[in-house]
């Protein structure tokens, strides 16, 4: 489709207009058991009709490809927002759609046409053999997710961008069970922006040894102590500690309120950007689409908005939310490109995108050295924090004790919990650079309607200090 | 789209050979959204979703593929032809899948449910006016859903709806809310607006300044939108046989260790409401009602055919994902207008937030108190409270501390609309708590 054309030949009164094409294919392979469960592939695509009438956007999201469709949707979408535009939160102006011009194509080593479905099965299959390695692993499970994403977007004022999104995540899982114990440990179910290379069979074996053997690992381990003590957080479990205590809290849609009947609230106010200590001086947070393999990375975000990375916390001080130009038009808080949508049918929101702790110079022995007693906590597998993201507490699949400046042994049903803003500035070593690692998940939510979008958070390892710890039921 | 759907799903099962099997569904929404912030409107707009899926069957090997519709007969077909070829090309690379579930005719279900709704044209001005003087915020959505599918083997069902909500919370100054949902078929503004009024008016109970209070346990009422949440867990590695047979259940103490609930809790599944449909994505339509937990004993769990196959057990047409579709929890003995004389002393919570399991196989869970919650001591409520983290095991609060029941229920609507617009709800009462865990 030329959207560019298919502009030209709209016929509205309105401020501005834009057209969104949204085309995403979704494939997942899924060996459970050694029985193939998934072989599914699902296919989005559609268009979505912004329209800006007296201040007011609508919209009208339609699958009808036909010009005749996208004009009727134009109109409808004309039509909403002059309806709604004399009870409007905010009166806009064209200038939060800027013009803009460009592409974007996520670096592929091995496209998705590399492997066969059949393939793909082959690997997998291969996989449940790897984590089938000891009688006492009850069920296992291998998982490959593909996802191919096709945005054009052309609007009224010349903007013309075209972005093609590359995503393959994995999964390799194993329960196991020892008498009343039972465990399950997983390779995490990230994702990042790459090609089929992520299938290499020595990297898949790799992955499934170190689930298979962590996972009897669990079932022989003593459950986590409770108690006040040092806290050291893998890669993949400050993924989820970065997401929901520093992500949405920093969410200038949610600080202005937009939220608070579903998601909630946020503890930040909009005077406390360029004043709060967040966390320690160690603590830099960076909103960055440009790394090339994490998951979030695009060129511009759903409103034209060409993205590029900015610091949110500098030094453990706010200085900056995760607000695109609507946002900063209703805020005065500088906007970052974050204004997306999960499909054609959903209107942008502000969202995280590529949301990251930046490394320190501790290297994982300088961390684990310095810990008189301590539990060092990989893979998260539970999450639960308040509608202000406040009170928070996390759980993960692994768990090992840390004791005179040594890990002594593993821990099963490692838990946490703690309050946002004394928490980051209990932050006392960031890993260095060898402790990096870039995350990515597809299940964030928010927004009404709900939309889940793909998500991207990279961190180094690191400590915090006397943190309330615990085990299982 | 029910005439649509058929038809073009005749055209497309007869062109299948004699060793094909073919499942294909339909699912829809023509919806229009109304975002609303401090009573006025943040986002506006329509959507006009379908998608059809197709599962393809055929010497033991399985393939699927869902897709958006353009709802013109033509260009649909040609698409649905083209993605069945792709189909039969990739189904031979495949692996052979034992349990596999071949499309069999069961018989048909058609339902259609026709509400009487706003007309999109009238929507703001109906609903805004009204919600003048608070912090109102919440999201209208207003129209019809359908569900359909059909198989080779010659079963067709359709379920259609047309439905409204408006899902909101009034906030006060001291940042206190109240949560209500405004659902139904047929739409009468001055219900609505009846309804609107009564919410302002609970908003003003929230006058109170908060008070703290110290982790530990108390004495609990959980309201029915609460008490929702809770059995909402259940979908999420409770009640589902594949989900217990794997090690990933709250359940298994339940099954492999005798452990029981009170005997005050029975949960059912009930699809004699018609809010959602009785058939699931393989047609397969489930009994009218399926006792799961009766007085604390685990009588049934849900079983999908591919676990019935996997395990060797009968089905019970479960969907695949083993989640509860139309949940209803028994009502106890507790009136209404009993319960903080019942409760005596302790904490009211009317709503719970972002719950998650923290031991998935203790059972135990995690969340937050959320909206109006109070404090009260001797039957009266002193003031409302500030927001508290849980963390306890559902064979505390649906078991040893579960005290008792009240008499009232109600349907908490499901208002989610992640994919689509979600159908159906939980039905049940509130509970007293002996003690409930607090802990940040």
């Amino acid at each position: 489709m030329n959207l560019v054309e298919i502009i030209s030949k709209i016929d509205l009164d309105a401020e501005w207009f834009g057209l969104r094409e949204y085309k995403e294919n979704t494939t997942y392979h899924v060996i459970r058991d050694k029985n193939p469960l998934s072989n599914e592939t699902s296919i989005d695509h559609g268009i979505m009709v912004e329209v800006l009438k007296n201040g007011q956007f609508g919209y009208c999201a339609t699958s009808d490809l036909s010009l005749s469709g996208i004009q009727r949707a134009a109109t409808t979408a004309q039509e909403s927002a002059l309806r709604a535009s004399k009870y409007s939160v905010f009166s806009f102006e064209s200038n939060v759609r800027p013009k803009s011009k460009g592409e974007y194509l996520t670096p592929l080593e091995l496209p998705f046409d590399s492997l066969s479905a059949g393939e793909i099965n082959d690997i997998l299959m291969k996989a449940n053999d790897w984590l089938l390695n000891d009688s006492r692993i009850m069920s296992v499970s291998a998982m490959a997710m593909l996802v191919e994403t096709t945005i054009n977007y052309a609007c009224s004022n010349g903007s013309d961008i075209h972005q093609k999104i590359n995503i393959v995540g994995s999964d390799y899982s194993a329960t196991a069970k020892n008498g009343q114990i039972i465990q399950t440990r997983t390779d995490g179910r990230s994702g990042n922006q790459m090609g089929l290379e992520r299938f290499n069979q020595d990297l898949v074996r790799e992955k499934c040894n170190k689930v298979s053997s962590q996972v009897i690992e669990l079932i022989e381990a003593e459950q986590c102590p409770t108690g006040e003590m040092s806290l050291v957080l893998a890669p993949d479990q400050m993924m989820l500690q970065i997401h929901e205590s520093i992500g949405h809290p920093l969410e200038i849609d949610r600080i202005l309120g937009d939220e608070r009947n579903y998601a909630g609230w946020s503890f930040v106010q909009l005077e406390d950007f360029g004043k709060l200590q967040y966390g320690s001086d160690l603590m830099n947070v960076t909103f960055d689409p440009t790394i090339s393999n994490e998951m979030a990375s695009y060129g511009f975000d759903d409103g034209g908005f060409k993205a590029s990375k900015e610091h949110l916390i500098k030094d453990g001080v706010l200085l900056r939310g995760l607000g695109a130009l609507e946002s900063q038009e209703r805020s005065e808080v500088p906007a970052v490109a974050n204004f997306r949508s999960c499909s054609w049918n959903r209107a942008p929101i502000d969202r995280m995108a590529n949301l990251n702790l930046e490394a320190g110079d501790s290297s994982f022995e300088d961390i684990i050295s310095s810990v008189e007693y301590g539990v060092y906590m990989e893979t998260n597998r539970s999450w639960s924090i308040d509608d202000y993201r406040n009170k928070f507490q996390f759980g993960s699949e692994y768990g090992k004790l840390i004791e005179n400046g040594k890990i002594t042994k593993t821990l099963r049903d490692p838990n946490y919990r703690a309050i946002t803003v004394p928490f980051w500035n209990s932050l006392s070593k960031v890993g260095d650079e060898s402790t990096f690692e870039v995350h990515g998940t597809p299940n964030c939510g928010k927004g009404e309607p709900n939309q889940v979008i793909r998500v991207g958070h990279a961190s180094p390892i690191c400590l915090f200090d006397n943190i309330q710890v615990f085990g299982g039921a | 789209m029910k005439e649509y759907f058929f038809n073009i799903s005749e055209k497309v099962i007869n062109t299948l050979s004699n060793d094909e099997h073919l499942t294909i569904s339909i699912n829809g929404e023509n919806s229009e959204f109304i975002r609303i912030n401090n009573a006025k409107v943040r986002q506006i707009g329509t959507v006009a979703d379908a998608s059809m899926g197709m599962e393809l069957i055929k010497n033991n090997r399985k393939v699927q593929i869902s897709f958006t519709i353009q709802r013109d007969m033509e260009k649909d077909y040609k698409i649905i032809i083209d993605y069945l070829d792709t189909m039969r090309k990739n189904i031979v690379s495949l692996p052979e899948d034992p349990l596999c579930v071949l499309p069999e005719n069961h018989g048909s279900l058609d339902e259609e449910y026709t509400g009487h709704l706003l007309n999109p044209k009238e929507s703001v001005d109906a609903l805004l006016p009204v919600m003048s003087g608070v912090d109102l915020i919440g999201i209208w959505a207003s129209g019809d859903v359908f569900v359909g599918n059909t198989n080779s083997a010659g079963q067709k069902n359709w379920f259609s709806t047309e439905t409204f909500s408006l899902d909101y919370s009034l906030i006060n100054p001291l940042k206190k809310m109240v949560k209500e949902t405004y659902a139904g078929t047929h739409w009468d503004q001055n219900d609505y607006e009846s309804f609107i009024n009564s919410s302002k008016e609970k908003l003003s109970m929230l006058n109170e300044k908060s008070r703290k209070i110290k982790p530990g346990s108390y004495r609990t009422y959980i309201a029915s939108a609460g008490v929702s949440d809770l059995i909402d867990m259940f979908s999420w590695g409770g009640v589902s046989e594949n989900s217990i047979r794997k090690g990933r259940s709250s359940f298994i103490k339940m099954r492999d260790e005798g452990k029981s609930l009170s005997p005050c809790f029975s949960l059912k599944e009930d699809f004699s409401s018609g809010t959602v449909p009785r058939f699931n994505s393989n047609g397969e339509i489930s009994d009218i009602e399926l006792p799961l937990i009766i007085d604390g004993a685990l009588k049934n769990t849900l079983i999908s055919t591919r676990t019935a196959n996997e395990y060797n057990l009968s089905t019970n047409f479960a969907s695949q994902g083993e989640y509860l579709r139309s949940p209803v929890m028994k009502e106890g003995l507790v009136e209404e207008q009993d319960i903080l004389k019942e409760l005596n002393t302790g904490v009211y919570l009317s709503n719970l937030h972002y719950l998650n399991w923290s031991d998935q196989l203790g059972g135990r869970v995690t969340g937050m108190t959320r909206y109006a919650c109070f404090w009260v001591e001797d039957g009266e409520i002193i003031s409302p409270i500030d927001d508290m983290r849980f963390d306890d095991t559902i064979y505390n609060f649906f078991g040893d501390k579960l005290e008792s029941v009240t008499s009232k229920s109600r349907l908490n609507p499901s208002v989610g609309t992640y994919g689509g617009r979600n159908l159906g709800g939980v039905h049940c009462p509130g509970i007293i708590l002996k003690s409930f865990e607090l802990t940040l």
